[in-house]
């Protein structure tokens, strides 16, 4: 039985465990701490959540399959690789333009523009953490916006995993805007393929043997 | 996977780069849905794996099961929805919505099932409601409304 099927069906042990939540962690804060810059407030993070769970049950997460997100997307190319999903209703997306521009105005493209760097940003600074983190290297390709179900989008980030099991590990975290009660929450969604742990475990020197 | 008889309808809510393929037996109001993921079997990395998910194998699965429920199989006729491309990504598993739909309708080829009504490729994702009373099948998106096929 190859290595990384051997890790999923014993599920993780508590050292591992507390290494995904601390990718979760290091990775959303960093984010959090730009998304803060960028903004002039404060924003909070909730603890990071790690999840076994049924594809379907991923899509709950996100309000459910056919609930209408706007997200960024990015694939991890490189030695751990994955997809990376930061999801906004489409009212907190148009929220955050907004207030970036302080006013109601833009065109379309000047919104969606601003809505992709928001995915550079934040994309960037949690991939760049874990890189720093993990010693890994991580090649993240150019987030895309796209607004359409959370199911659609979230599927395919889901896909290289369908190949070995009918679950998923999720790493969620939240980013909340204080300021404003529960306007600004974005939910990232790290969803390693199957060759992921092996490295990233090797990487911070814990094994499963 | 999911076998119904009318007034019971089938539905699955937000496909992207899956494939939606309903079979049924307009005769005798019986339809079933399987939600595919990847085109061939073979390309599964676990012995044990959930064959359903897989275009050839799942529309097998799904052809016996409507028998064995009471269908008919020369009767058996196919809509299919979904298969987008959501993600321009360059990666080889993102084009996996065409070949989706391309294993599905050579499966359903293989099978002498006729592809009645198809909605698929495109950008968008996609939930979808057969009737199987009526045989339609409403395909509705986030940004381009409904259609019934």
């Amino acid at each position: 039985m190859k290595a990384e099927e051997r890790v999923f069906k014993d599920e993780f042990s508590a050292l591992q465990l507390d290494v995904l939540k601390e990718v979760g962690n290091i990775g959303a804060g960093n984010a959090a701490a730009s998304l803060s810059t960028l903004l002039n407030k404060p924003i909070n993070m909730s603890v990071p959540s790690i999840q076994v769970i049924e594809f379907d049950k991923v899509m709950d997460l996100a309000g459910g399959a056919d609930n209408e997100t706007v997200s960024i997307s990015l694939r991890i190319e490189g030695d751990a690789p994955g997809s990376m999903f930061f999801m906004l209703s489409p009212q907190q997306a148009d929220d955050f333009i907004t207030e970036l521009f302080k006013e109601e105005s833009g065109s379309t493209e000047l919104r969606q523009s601003a809505l992709q760097e928001l995915g550079n940003i934040i994309a960037g600074s949690y991939l760049s953490s874990l890189a720093d983190f993990t010693q890994l290297d991580l090649m993240p390709t150019v987030p895309v916006v796209v607004s359409d179900m959370a199911g659609a989008i979230l599927s395919a980030g889901l896909i290289k995993l369908s190949q070995y099991y009918d679950r998923a590990i999720v790493i969620e975290t939240l980013l909340e805007d204080k300021q404003v009660d529960g306007k600004m929450n974005g939910h990232f969604f790290l969803f390693p393929d199957p060759e992921f742990y092996k490295v990233l475990f090797r990487s911070v020197g814990v094994f499963n043997e | 996977m999911n076998i119904v008889t009318a007034p019971e309808v089938l539905k699955t809510s937000g496909l992207g780069s899956c494939v939606g393929v309903v079979l049924y037996d307009a005769g005798r109001a019986k339809a079933g849905m399987v939600h595919i993921m990847l085109p061939n079997f073979n390309y599964s990395k676990n012995a044990g794996d959930n064959p359903a998910k897989y275009a050839d194998s799942g529309i097998e699965l799904l052809y016996h099961r409507l028998i064995k429920a009471g269908g008919c199989p020369q009767r058996f006729t196919a809509k299919i929805a979904g298969g987008a491309q959501m993600f321009q990504f360059s990666t080889d598993m993102m084009r996996i919505g065409p070949r989706n739909v391309e294993a599905v309708k050579s499966k359903l080829l293989q099978l002498n099932i006729p592809l009645e009504a198809a909605d698929v490729g495109g950008k968008c994702g996609r939930t979808i409601e057969f009737d199987p009373s009526s045989c339609l099948l409403n395909v509705r998106t986030v940004h381009k409304g409904e259609r019934i096929i």
